[in-house]
C-alpha cells in the first residue's frame, strides 16, 4: 500500500462502472448476484420463518408448497424458503471467507515463488507441483472425516488453505512475466528495493487476474462446500447451507422423487449463484485482457 | 521421445513423495488425535483405543511413523482397511477398475458432446443457437455434481425404469447369458456415464469453441475457403485438426479431477469404484484406505499430464522434429 | 471487342464496426479480358486485398459487400450467386495465390493432400487421381523430388517452394482467372524473380488470366499489361503499362514512382509520399488524395473527381485533368504544413 493506491482504485472503479454500462451479461450477472446477497445477508428480515422451528412434525412434515411456506417444509416440518435464505448466508460467507483466505495465501506464495531466482524459485515451484497435484476434494474428505469436531473457523481455513495453489502458480506466472519487462529494469536502475518493486511496480499488474481467478473461485467452493455438507463433513445440521439442505432432502429415493421440492431448490439457488460467479469472471477476464500485456 | 519420458516419470516420482508427505503431515500433525471423533462413541474403552494406536504405531514417535510409512509407500504396502477387512491394496485393486471404465466413458461421452455443441454453435456463430448452446453449457457447468447425479437418478429411474444403482443386477447377475450380462452392465452403467458427460461437456464445449473461433481467421482456412472448401468440411477437418490440441490438453486436466468428481456421482449411484470406496469410508473412519486413494489421486496426476504432453507431440507435426 | 472475362461494377465492400463503418473498397469498377494480365497497385490499406477477397466472397462479417455491387464472370454475378455456385468458382473457375505462404498452408496436413484437394473437391476421379495431378502440378511449378515433397509439411519446404505449392494449387483445375495477391512480397528478392517468371511461363502455357495485387511497381512492370492504381478504396488510375511509366497522370502515381529507388540515383535520401494513408473510416472529403498531394487547391477539398478520360485506355482520379496549368504550381502538402499527423 502506497499514497498511489486510492488513485489507482479509484481508476479502477471508474473503468468498472463504464464497463457494467457496456456488457450485457456482466451486468445481468452483478445484478443476480446482488439479489441473491441482499436477500440472504439479510436472512434475518427477508426470511418469513425462523429456519430451525419445527411448527407441526406431524401435519407439515415433507409438505408441498403452500402460501405460508412458498418452497414447502422439510423432513422436520422447517420451512425450506426461510432455511434457503439462512443457508444461503452461510454458505456465501463461507465461500467469501475461504476464497480470500486463498486469495491472499496465493497471491503471497506466488510472487514470492516468482520474484525469487534460483534455488529458492525451484524449490518453491516444485513444493507448488506437489501440491497442486493433491485431489483437493479427497483431501478435504480425509481432513474433515478424521476431524468431526471441526469448529467452522477451522472448515473455512481448511477450505482456504487447500485452494490456493492454482492461484498461486497464475500469479508467479503473472510475476514473472512482468519481472522481464523493461520497466522493472528501470525501476532496478533507479535504485528500487526488490521488495518496492514488488509491491509497486509488479502486485498492482497482478490484480487483474487475480480478481478473476477469485470469481471463479468462488463459484467452486460453493459446490465443494455444498458437497461436503451433503456427505456429512461440512455444516452441519441443524444449520442450514444449501448442501445440507440436499443431504436432507435426498435421503431416499422415495423421498427424493415425492418431496422434491426439499433438494431442488437449494440446487437451483447453487446453480444460479455459480453462474452468476462464473458469467463475472468471464466477463471481468474479456474486460481485463486487452490490457494484461502492459501496465495501466 | 525417450529422454522426455525418463525425464517426466522421475519428476513425477518426486512430486508423489512430496505429496505422501503432505498427507501424512496433515492427518498425523493436526490438532487432536485420528480418534478424538471415536470419543464419541462411550463404548469404545480406553484399552481398545490404546490397542488401535498401537496397531497403527501411533503411540510412537512421529518421526519414527514417518519413515514407516514411506517405506511402506514404497514396498508397496498401503496398510489395512477396517472397514473393509482387507489389505487397503486388494480393496483399491477392486474398485479402480470400475472407477477407470466409468471415467472412461464420462470422458469419452463429455467429448463427443462438448465437441459436438462446439461445432454447432462455430457454424452458427453470433446466432441464436450460439448464444442459447452457451448458456445450457454455463448451466451445467455450475450445476454441483452431486445434485445433478440425484436428478438424473430419480427422473430417469422412474421414467424409463433403469436400475436405481450398482454396477450389475445382484439377484439376478450370475444367471444371466454372456450376452445378458453385457447388457446388464450397459444398464448400469448408462447413468452415471450420462451424469459425468453433462458435467464434463461444458468445458470441453467451451474451450473448442473458443479454439474454433481463434483457428477460423486463419489463412490458411481463407485459402481452403478460396479452393472451393465447403463450411462443414472448413470446421469439422480444417479447422478442427488445429482446434484440437488446446483441447486434448484437457484430457491431462480431467484425469484427476475424474476421479473426484466421481466421487459423489459413485455415491449416489452405488457405483462400486473408489469413490463410493472412499465415501463409505467416512462413516468407517478407515484412514489408511483414504490416505492410499489420496496418494493415487497425486499418481493420476502425474500420469494425467504426462499422456497428455506425449499425445500434444504426437498431434503437432511441427513438435515432433524438436527436442 | 470480346466480352471481358471479368467485370467488376461499382464494388463497394464496407466493415461494419461497432464503432464506425470501413469503407476499404468504395466503388471500384474494372475489367480483365481473356489471357491479360492485370496489376492492381497501391500502398497497404488502400482496398486492393479487399478487392481481391471480395471477388472471390471471401469476406467474412463484420465486411460485406454492399448492394449495387456487380461482379460479373461467365455469365453470372459472383455478388448475388448462390453459396453452392459460388463454391463451384472458387479453385475451378478462379483460384488466388495468397501472400503469405507459410500461414496460407495449413500446417498438419502434407503439401500434397492441400494441393490435391482441389481436384478432390472439383473433381470426380478418385483420391490417387487427384494425388496424381497434385504431384503433376507441383512438377510443373518447378519443384524438385514432387513425389517426395508431396509428402511434406510445409514447414519444412523454404519460402519459395511454398510459393510454389500455392501456385500449383491455384492451377490445378486450369481456372479462366488467377488472382494473385502479393505473391512475392514475402519472398526473397532472388526468390522473387522466379517466381515471376514461373507465373508469366504458366500464364503463357496455359492461356490464364492473373490479377496481379500488389505494391511493388516493379513487379507490376515486369508482369502486367494494364494497371490499375489504387488510393483511398477508390481506383485513381488505370493506364497501359507503358502509359503509367511513361506518362502517368495523377500525383500519387507520380509519387510512387519517384519513391522507387533507382542504382543510378546520386541522391542521398529516399523520395517519400509526404504522410500516411487516412483510415477507411473516415475518408476526407473531396479528393481523398489532396492532404498530401503537392498540387491540390480548394476545388480538392469541395468536389470529388470522377475518373476523367486522359487518353485511350488511360484515365486518371484527378482535377489537373480538366485544370492541369495548377500542374506548374506545385506547393508544400498540407499535411506537411500543419504538421498534422494523418
Amino acid at each position: 500500500m502506497n499514497a498511489d493506491t486510492p488513485f489507482v482504485i479509484a481508476g479502477y472503479a471508474r473503468r468498472g462502472r463504464r464497463w457494467l454500462g457496456r456488457d450485457r451479461s456482466a451486468r445481468f450477472a452483478v445484478i443476480l448476484l446482488a439479489v441473491i446477497s441482499v436477500v440472504c445477508f439479510l436472512a434475518p428480515l427477508t426470511a418469513p420463518h425462523d429456519p430451525n422451528f419445527q411448527p407441526d412434525i406431524v401435519k407439515l412434515r415433507n409438505a408441498p408448497p403452500s402460501v405460508e411456506y412458498p418452497m414447502g417444509n422439510d423432513q422436520a416440518s422447517r420451512d425450506v424458503l426461510s432455511r434457503l435464505l439462512y443457508g444461503g448466508r452461510l454458505s456465501l460467507t463461507v465461500a467469501l471467507l475461504a476464497t480470500l483466505v486463498s486469495v491472499t495465501v496465493g497471491t503471497a506464495y506466488g510472487a514470492a515463488a516468482g520474484y525469487a531466482t534460483g534455488f529458492v524459485s525451484t524449490i518453491l515451484e516444485r513444493i507448488l507441483d506437489a501440491l497442486l497435484a493433491i485431489p483437493r476434494l479427497l483431501l478435504l474428505i480425509v481432513i474433515f472425516a478424521a476431524r468431526r469436531d471441526m469448529p467452522i473457523g477451522g472448515f473455512i481455513l481448511i477450505l482456504g488453505v487447500t485452494g490456493w495453489y492454482a492461484l498461486a502458480r497464475l500469479v508467479r506466472g503473472q510475476v514473472l512475466a512482468l519481472k522481464a519487462q523493461d520497466f522493472v529494469a528501470s525501476a532496478k536502475a533507479l535504485g528500487a528495493t526488490r521488495m518496492r518493486i514488488l509491491t509497486r511496480h509488479i502486485l498492482p499488474n497482478v490484480v487483474s487476474p487475480v480478481i478473476v481467478a477469485a470469481m471463479l473461485g468462488l463459484g467452486h467452493v460453493i459446490v465443494l462446500e455444498a458437497g461436503l455438507s451433503w456427505l456429512g463433513i461440512g455444516v452441519r445440521s441443524p444449520d442450514a447451507s444449501w448442501g445440507n439442505m440436499i443431504q436432507d432432502g435426498s435421503a431416499s429415493l422415495d423421498q427424493m422423487a415425492t418431496s422434491w421440492w426439499i433438494a431442488f431448490f437449494p440446487g437451483i439457488a447453487i446453480v444460479l449463484t455459480v453462474v452468476a460467479f462464473n458469467v463475472l469472471g468471464d466477463a471481468l477476464l474479456k474486460a481485463l485482457s486487452p490490457r494484461q500485456s502492459g501496465i495501466e | 521421445m525417450a529422454a522426455f519420458f525418463v525425464r517426466r516419470v522421475l519428476q513425477g516420482i518426486v512430486v508423489v513423495a512430496l505429496v505422501a508427505t503432505i498427507v501424512f503431515l496433515l492427518i498425523h500433525a493436526a490438532p487432536g488425535d485420528p480418534f478424538a471423533a471415536a470419543m464419541e462413541d462411550p463404548s469404545i474403552t480406553e484399552s481398545v483405543r490404546q490397542t488401535w494406536r498401537h496397531a497403527y504405531g501411533l503411540d510412537r514417535p512421529i518421526g519414527e511413523q514417518y519413515l514407516r510409512y514411506v517405506a511402506n509407500v514404497f514396498r508397496g504396502d498401503l496398510g489395512f482397511s477396517i472397514s473393509r477387512q482387507r489389505p487397503v491394496v486388494s480393496a483399491l485393486a477392486d474398485a479402480l477398475p470400475n472407477t477407470l471404465l466409468l471415467m472412461t466413458l464420462g470422458l469419452i461421452g463429455g467429448f463427443a458432446l462438448g465437441i459436438s455443441v462446439a461445432v454447432v454453435q462455430v457454424r452458427h456463430r453470433g446466432k441464436a443457437l450460439d448464444r442459447i448452446l452457451g448458456g445450457v453449457s454455463l448451466a451445467f457447468f455450475a450445476v454441483p455434481d452431486f445434485w445433478l447425479a440425484l436428478l438424473v437418478l430419480v427422473s430417469l429411474t422412474s421414467w424409463l425404469h433403469f436400475p436405481i444403482g450398482g454396477a450389475v443386477d445382484p439377484v439376478m447377475y450370475d444367471f444371466l447369458t454372456p450376452w445378458g450380462r453385457f447388457v446388464d452392465r450397459v444398464r448400469h452403467l448408462f447413468l452415471p456415464a450420462l451424469t459425468l458427460s453433462l458435467l464434463y461437456f461444458p468445458i470441453i464445449a467451451r474451450h473448442q469453441r473458443a479454439s474454433l473461433m481463434e483457428v477460423l481467421p486463419s489463412e490458411y482456412i481463407t485459402t481452403a475457403r478460396a479452393k472451393g472448401v465447403d463450411e462443414r468440411t472448413l470446421i469439422r477437418h480444417h479447422a478442427m485438426r488445429n482446434a484440437l490440441l488446446p483441447v486434448i490438453t484437457i484430457l491431462g486436466v480431467a484425469f484427476p479431477a475424474l476421479l473426484t468428481g466421481a466421487v459423489f456421482i459413485e455415491k449416489v449411484f452405488s457405483w462400486p469404484g473408489m469413490g463410493f470406496l472412499i465415501v463409505s469410508s467416512i462413516q468407517g473412519r478407515d484412514y489408511p484406505l483414504l490416505t492410499a486413494a489420496v496418494i493415487l489421486g497425486a499418481v493420476f496426476v502425474v500420469v494425467g499430464s504426462l499422456l497428455a504432453d506425449a499425445l500434444y507431440r504426437l498431434l503437432d507435426p511441427r513438435l515432433r522434429d524438436e527436442r | 471487342m470480346t466480352e471481358p472475362l471479368l467485370s467488376v461494377e461499382n464494388l463497394r465492400t464496407y466493415f461494419h464496426g461497432a464503432a464506425a463503418v470501413a469503407k476499404s473498397v468504395d466503388g471500384v469498377s474494372f475489367v480483365v479480358n481473356a489471357g491479360e494480365t492485370v496489376g492492381i497497385v497501391g500502398e497497404s490499406g488502400c482496398g486492393k486485398s479487399v478487392t481481391a477477397l471480395s471477388i472471390l466472397r471471401l469476406i467474412q462479417p463484420p465486411g460485406r459487400i454492399e448492394s449495387g455491387s456487380r461482379i460479373l464472370f461467365e455469365g453470372k454475378d459472383l455478388v448475388s450467386l448462390d453459396d453452392a455456385g459460388m463454391r463451384h468458382v472458387r479453385g475451378n473457375r478462379i483460384s488466388m495465390i495468397f501472400q503469405e505462404p507459410m500461414s496460407a498452408l495449413n500446417p498438419v496436413f502434407t503439401v500434397g493432400d492441400q494441393v490435391a484437394e482441389v481436384a478432390r473437391v472439383h473433381g470426380t476421379g478418385s483420391r490417387k487421381d487427384a494425388w496424381n495431378r497434385a504431384v503433376e502440378m507441383l512438377t510443373l511449378t518447378g519443384i524438385p523430388s514432387p513425389g517426395e515433397r508431396a509428402k511434406q509439411y510445409p514447414h519444412q519446404l523454404s519460402g519459395g517452394m511454398r510459393q510454389r505449392v500455392l501456385i500449383a494449387m491455384a492451377l490445378m483445375m486450369n481456372p479462366a482467372l488467377v488472382i494473385a495477391d502479393e505473391p512475392t512480397t514475402a519472398l526473397d528478392v532472388t526468390i522473387q524473380a522466379q517466381i515471376l517468371e514461373l507465373l508469366l511461363d504458366l500464364q503463357k502455357r496455359l492461356g490464364t488470366s492473373i490479377l496481379m495485387i500488389t505494391h511493388d511497381l516493379g513487379v507490376v512492370a515486369e508482369t502486367a499489361t494494364r494497371v490499375l492504381v489504387m488510393y483511398g478504396g477508390e481506383i485513381v488510375e488505370e493506364a497501359s503499362v507503358r502509359t503509367l511509366f511513361d506518362a502517368a497522370h495523377h500525383p500519387y502515381t507520380e509519387g510512387l514512382m519517384n519513391a522507387m529507388p533507382q542504382i543510378s540515383d546520386s541522391r542521398e535520401r529516399l523520395n517519400v509520399i509526404p504522410g500516411t494513408v487516412p483510415p477507411p473510416t473516415a475518408w476526407p472529403t473531396g479528393c481523398r488524395f489532396r492532404d498530401r498531394c503537392p498540387y491540390s487547391w480548394e476545388r480538392c477539398e469541395r468536389e470529388h473527381p470522377p475518373l476523367y478520360q486522359i487518353s485511350e485506355g488511360h484515365t486518371s482520379r484527378c482535377h489537373l485533368a480538366v485544370e492541369p496549368e495548377r500542374r506548374a504550381h506545385p506547393h508544400l502538402p498540407l499535411v506537411e504544413q500543419t504538421g498534422a499527423i494523418l
